[in-house]
């Protein structure tokens, strides 16, 4: 029973790194040239501090998860293990704000502030981006179902 | 709740669990006005500016131009989660000499892990937009607003840094539930 919940931990962790993992490399891989009335228009992820922050945070929750499968379930730095899952948690869903909010303006624009939208000259970057998003939305459910996870089984046994 | 067979002298367990007990209480409070100061500014962040835009003849037209919260989502959504964050802690506080027992603890560790994440992503989309509105984005044409409305800015900004201190605390605070919930200490009233 226990090692089937290990088991089943390790697994999650394991999807979670790839799913953050794979969200770093989609944003960090996003950039596209389009050329509008003789001027070139290049969109990469470095000219938004919103992208960087989310490729750095997403490549920090994949290395955090990858750290704690070398961490033996049962000792004194699960219990820090468990605080730390929340953060890493959190920075993830921070990232997927800060890009998503991002990524809303690029493709509606913002009339009141006359930011237009961008998102109808380079359609491929925006697919891109959407990409990285989806995969890191499904990072943050696994990281969630991680959590609650622990709270079964470690917290769970230590109800009267 | 104190645990009731463990005999100390000295300082007292029941005194230090006493003073546990009003330092969380006091955490929670401090949580509690970060979040709902972040909504409460946010939610009354409004700039109008009267500019004139044209000349007929001698006399000019003005033209009336506002900044509102709810013209950006994320601001909206901003107000939202810490006015969720906020109302939480306030039931939190109100409802905790109802709840004593371990499964409410618990229920009320997975409301805290939530409300972290919801402050958290509440703050950072703002933080998004407003850095956006102050430095603006040279390659996307999009010109910074800040420097046309700046008390807006200033009062988003405000706002902002009271929404990091509510998700910092929260966070200690699920910290705290966490070794606590993890040792099986019980916490004196």
């Amino acid at each position: 029973m226990a090692k089937a919940s290990r088991a089943c931990v390790f697994l999650l962790r394991l999807l979670a790194a790839a799913a953050t993992l794979s969200a770093a490399v989609v944003m960090a891989t996003s950039h596209e040239s389009t050329t509008v009335f003789g001027l070139t228009l290049d969109a990469k992820f470095q000219y938004t501090p919103s992208f960087k922050f989310f490729v750095i945070a997403n490549a920090i929750g994949c290395g955090y998860t990858l750290l704690v499968l070398l961490v033996p379930p049962t000792s004194s730095l699960s219990t820090f293990v468990v605080m730390l899952d929340v953060i890493i948690a959190m920075l993830l869903t921070a990232a997927i704000a800060a890009a998503g909010a991002i990524s809303e303006v690029g493709k509606k624009g913002n009339s009141h502030s006359g930011w237009l939208p961008i998102c109808g000259q380079i359609p491929k970057f925006c697919d891109h981006v959407m990409g990285a998003l989806i995969c890191a939305f499904c990072g943050v459910v696994i990281y969630l179902l991680i959590l609650l996870h622990t709270i079964h089984t470690v917290i769970g046994p230590l109800l009267p | 709740m104190a645990i009731e067979n463990s005999k100390e002298t000295g300082l007292g367990y029941r005194q230090k669990a006493r003073v546990l007990g009003l330092l969380l209480v006091l955490l929670r409070l401090a949580a509690l006005l970060a979040t709902a100061t972040a909504t409460v500014v946010m939610a009354l962040n409004k700039q109008t500016k009267r500019e004139t835009v044209a000349y007929v003849g001698t006399t000019p037209i003005v033209q009336t131009f506002t900044a509102k919260f709810q013209h950006t989502p994320a601001f909206v959504y901003f107000v939202g989660a810490n006015a969720v964050a906020s109302l939480y802690s306030l039931m939190v506080l109100l409802l905790r000499p109802f709840m004593k027992r371990k499964s409410h603890e618990i229920f009320q560790h997975l409301g805290g892990m939530v409300m972290v994440s919801v402050v958290a992503s509440g703050a950072a989309a703002a933080a998004a937009m407003a850095e956006l509105g102050k430095k603006g984005n040279l390659h996307a044409r999009w010109n910074p607003i800040c420097d046309r409305f700046d008390a807006f800015c200033c009062r988003g900004g405000v706002a902002l840094i009271a929404s990091f201190i509510g998700a910092a605390l929260l966070m200690i605070l699920n910290a705290v539930s966490t070794i606590t919930l993890l040792k099986n200490v019980a916490i004196q009233d």
